[in-house]
């Protein structure tokens, strides 16, 4: 298992080498110039060079590669153009936005969708069954912005009960603590200001989790109508166990494997669904950050932040992977 | 003759499948709106009334008949620029895709075909393309190229190329051990011809399903880019980039967010329930994977 770990660990880095490789050349190799971009249209010649000189891009593009990349093993991932900050430092500030959100989108796609996925496969065939399959596969084809919009118009301009855009009403304060607004306004034991975070973060996550529901509620419908044929699920039915803990015992711990591999692997659903989901509701999070800079053409942010974003990505799936092979030996031995 | 049995079996287990046949006539609307929206349409897409501005559908207080489902903010009809839109939604799908297939199918088949170090480097560009999630690299390569329809389309294109080359990878490198390989080769055949003429033809079952799928999301991911501002821009009537216009208009004309995006999302669904439809049909073993 160790020198499985290693293996793993040691394909990552040339995977991660050739990101910053493609993310660096694409950004460089492209027309725009971020000097140019920065100081507007009107800007004199001297300024232009001068600017051109601070960032470095009078020298060889492999030169302005190799500082990039020993500045990035250093921690440092530069400066945005527009704000002078730094792009770690961005990062930071916005990343609990995206989490808090992914993870409660996460959480309603689970539970509604194994629990759509167990009825169907015991259902299956019935009224249910065809309804929530054909829910799910209408999940998978949902526009996420259309979602959200849809959603906006009726819980927010119809039923003006959820608030359009945003984490938090403009009358509460929440001290920073963790960058959870659920926790942070929990911990300062602010009920109102917890309601309103919650009420906030509803559409969004509704609109998020989607696409993850009908993924694992078609997944767990396969992967539990797959094991309620095995020997050990007749053999648990013969010796009189209740229907019940035959399901949600016997079934449900065997067909969640594969579901479980599903989950770990929907970050890239989940944050590719993100960038939308935080255009369309404003939520200040990554996504909204990066589509801002993509206006803004400000390269070191979308250079930096692709690069993050790709080392998450891969150290996902590697946990997942791993965890994996914990569990099934075949996978680790071959 | 064989061939034909083969069609016509595939046919009746195809009309078998409703989900699939609800599919395929969502598919059939919108071909027909692409081919002849000139004569469905009432307006011409970018043609604009300013006298009737945000007008709402016909049966809703206010709406006119000339105008089924209502006008947006430069009072161009809505419903006409659906229609045109299904034209541009269909270029968006076949341009993307072929570029996708394109590079996917010839990476995939020198990578599986020769193993070894080309195989190697072949799959490590895949990994690495893949380690960065499909909406991300597409925003970026917009950036780089700039916004624009053709570059959207290019960029969604690129994206999609590590799942045809591993498909495609896969397929090759299960079939070219096979009998029939080997004859070719004993026969004469090069590297070229097994490849291309010899295996490949027999690889087209799940480049055919991923290529139906691959249609609904290069419509969804441009729609999502239009809706960005990254990819069609106005007066061209994308549904995404419609999406985008009518953000500010939800409270006073609702019709402008409702009837784009159920154009969107009926179009997906429509490849989607036949990609799944297709599945069923032609690999059942590919769906259990």
């Amino acid at each position: 298992m160790f020198s499985y770990i290693i293996k793993r660990l040691l394909w990552s880095v040339p995977t991660l080498f050739g990101v910053s490789l493609l993310v660096f050349f694409m950004v460089h190799l492209s027309p725009g110039d971020p000097a140019m971009t920065l100081l507007g249209d009107h800007a004199s010649k001297e300024a232009v060079e001068k600017v051109r000189e601070e960032l470095g891009l009078n020298k060889p593009l492999y030169e302005q590669y190799i500082t990039y990349i020993q500045k990035v093993l250093q921690g440092d991932l530069g400066n945005s153009i527009k704000t002078k900050q730094s792009v770690l430092q961005e990062f930071k500030e916005r990343f609990p936005a995206t989490v808090e959100l992914a993870v409660v989108a996460m959480i309603l796609a689970i539970i509604f969708g194994i629990g759509a996925g167990i009825i169907s496969a015991i259902k299956r065939y019935s009224v249910f069954d065809y309804s929530a399959m054909f829910v799910a596969l209408a999940g998978v084809s949902m526009p996420v912005f259309w979602l959200g919009l849809v959603l906006i118009y009726f819980f927010s301009v119809k039923l003006g009960i959820l608030p359009v855009s945003g984490r938090l009403g403009y009358e509460f304060y929440v001290e920073d603590v963790t960058g959870f607004y659920l926790i942070d306004t929990l911990l300062a034991n602010d009920i109102e200001a917890f309601w309103d975070a919650l009420k906030h973060l509803i559409m969004p996550a509704i609109a998020l989790g989607t696409i993850p529901m009908a993924i694992i509620a078609r997944m767990t419908r396969a992967s539990m109508i797959e094991v309620m044929k095995e020997d050990y699920i007749r053999t648990a039915k013969a010796k009189g166990c209740s229907h019940f803990s035959v399901v949600m015992i016997h079934a449900l711990r065997n067909a969640m494997m594969p579901v479980i591999t599903v989950i770990g692997l929907m970050l890239g659903t989940l944050f590719a669904g993100a960038i939308l989901t935080e255009t369309t509701f404003s939520w200040p999070g990554i996504g909204k950050w990066i589509v801002n800079a993509v206006y803004q053409r400000d390269f070191p942010i979308i250079q930096s932040a692709t690069l993050i974003i790709a080392t998450m990505f891969i150290a996902v799936n590697l946990i997942v992977d791993l965890l994996y092979a914990l569990i099934n030996p075949k996978i680790r031995l071959s | 003759m064989k061939n034909d049995n083969r069609f016509l079996e595939f046919v009746k287990q195809f009309k078998k499948n409703r989900s699939a046949i609800l599919g395929f006539f969502i598919v059939a609307i919108l071909v027909i709106f692409a081919l002849f929206a000139p004569l469905i349409a009432t307006h011409m897409p970018i043609e604009q009334e300013l006298t009737n501005r945000l007008l709402p559908p016909m049966w809703e207080e206010g709406g006119i008949a000339t105008h089924i489902l209502g006008t947006d903010d430069f009072g161009r009809d809505l419903f006409s620029r659906i229609v045109y839109g299904a034209r541009i939604s269909i270029m968006i799908g076949a341009i993307s895709v072929s570029i996708s297939l394109a590079f996917g199918l010839i990476m995939g088949v020198f990578a599986g075909y020769f193993g070894g170090k080309i195989d190697i480097i072949i799959m490590r560009l895949v990994d690495i393309m893949l380690s960065i999630p499909a909406i991300l690299l597409a925003i970026v390569i917009v950036a780089i190229l700039g916004p624009s329809l053709m570059n959207a389309m290019i960029a969604i294109g690129i994206v999609g190329v590590p799942t045809y080359a591993r498909i495609v990878r896969a397929s090759v490198m299960s079939e070219k051990n096979k009998e029939y390989v080997i004859a070719s080769r004993v026969n004469g055949s090069n590297d070229v011809r097994l490849m291309f003429q010899v295996i490949l033809p027999n690889c087209t079952t799940p480049i055919i399903v991923q290529a139906t799928m691959g249609f609904a999301s290069a419509v969804l991911e441009a729609a999502g880019l239009s809706f960005l501002g990254l990819g069609a821009q106005p007066p061209t009537p994308e549904w995404g980039a419609m999406l985008a216009d009518s953000l500010q208009y939800i409270t006073t004309a609702p019709w402008m967010i409702f009837y784009p995006g159920l154009a969107i999302f009926l179009t997906v669904l429509g490849f989607n329930l036949i990609g799944d439809g297709l599945m069923d049909v032609l690999d059942p073993k590919l769906k259990e994977k």
